[in-house]
């Protein structure tokens, strides 16, 4: 939950930032600043979002994804400057909001079904 | 003694803000002001000098008459809270009585910040929620309703005493507590806003003294 206090909630919501309604089971490409001494560079981290935690400002999510058969999961804010940007690549259908399953799960059984919602182009052209 | 000016302040709870390069920065926001000078103590006529500082406004129903008299001469409302800040004769002399003191006056460019108010109280607890000790032995070998106590007291007969200052069950909380040297992350001028780094004692809409750390960031301040 966001804060309730209205001069807290008026800091908070200066730090806010736009970003795409993605929910647990879409898979998503984020693009994380990383600072490599003096320079500057944007990271694409593709995975699946397994879940989405806190409110307002303190909000963050995790991403899964398998890389070299070893599974990799980075937990990020969700209102943090360095997420240059969140795009969804893929709606997922799931029936929980944490997917905390998938980590006991390999190969085929590890895969999510496509959401029928409407396809992610559209939902994301929306939001813009 | 912190013989810097500070402000009245309200605490309004804690956040957390993003810094430029993507830090988290856990704060605590910070009514500060704007305080009143209500009055001032002098050497001559008191014996020490102090700002008599005012913070909020309360209803005039709720001032008697005295009080009322007290305000009408320093051509101010009624204000909710009153304190003295002990400060050297000098700075005294900088301010009026009826002036305001805003946050970005006090606090722009200052670093560091001490923070007081009053603790939340616990009421009276145990040794392990008031000191953090262990509590005794296991629930198991026979022991039983000594587990949260605080085991021995002292030695037998020599010294024959339980030591001064031995650490016991007690009123814990709801004492005046200082922190020190908290980093001022951020004034926001227009709102009397201070955002201090870390966490600030008592509850959220609490009463607080800010003043400028004593040890830290600042030049200490001759006493005059």
């Amino acid at each position: 939950m966001s804060n309730t206090v209205p001069e807290i909630q008026a800091i908070e919501a200066r730090h806010l930032r736009e970003v795409p309604p993605f929910r647990p089971g879409d898979t998503v490409r984020v693009h994380f600043r990383i600072r490599e001494g003096e320079k500057e560079r944007i990271q694409v981290f593709q995975g699946v979002v397994i879940s989405r935690t806190g409110g307002g400002i303190r909000s963050t999510f995790t991403v899964r994804k398998v890389s070299y058969g070893v599974g990799v999961e980075r937990i990020f804010p969700v209102h943090s400057p360095r997420v240059e940007k969140v795009e969804i690549s893929a709606r997922g259908h799931v029936r929980r909001a944490k997917l905390y399953y998938l980590r006991e799960l390999r190969g085929k059984k590890a895969r999510l079904r496509a959401s029928k919602r409407e396809s992610a182009d559209r939902v994301v052209r929306a939001h813009r | 003694m912190n013989t810097n000016l500070g402000l009245i302040g309200k605490k309004l709870g804690n956040t957390q803000i993003f810094t430029e390069d993507g830090q988290i920065r856990r704060v605590t926001a910070i009514a500060a002001g704007p305080c009143v000078v209500l009055d001032k103590r002098t050497q001559d006529k008191h014996g020490y000098s102090a700002l008599v500082l005012g913070y909020g406004e309360k209803s005039d129903k709720h001032v008697n008459k005295p009080a009322r008299g007290f305000y009408a001469k320093a051509g101010t409302k009624p204000a909710k809270r009153v304190l003295e800040f002990r400060l050297p004769a000098d700075v005294v002399a900088q301010y009026e009585q009826g002036q305001t003191l805003s946050a970005a006056e006090i606090f722009d460019g200052v670093q560091f910040v001490d923070v007081a108010a009053r603790s939340k109280g616990h009421g009276f607890t145990g040794v392990m929620k008031r000191h953090n000790f262990g509590g005794v032995g296991t629930e198991g070998h026979g022991a039983h309703e000594a587990m949260r106590h605080g085991g021995s007291i002292g030695m037998n007969m020599t010294p024959g005493r339980t030591h001064r200052g031995m650490k016991m069950p007690g009123q814990h909380g709801n004492t005046r507590v200082t922190m020190m040297n908290l980093k001022v992350v951020e004034v926001l001028a227009d709102e009397n806003i201070v955002l201090v780094a870390g966490s600030v004692p008592g509850p959220r809409g609490g009463l607080v003294t800010l003043r400028k750390a004593v040890k830290k960031g600042s030049a200490p301040s001759v006493e005059a």
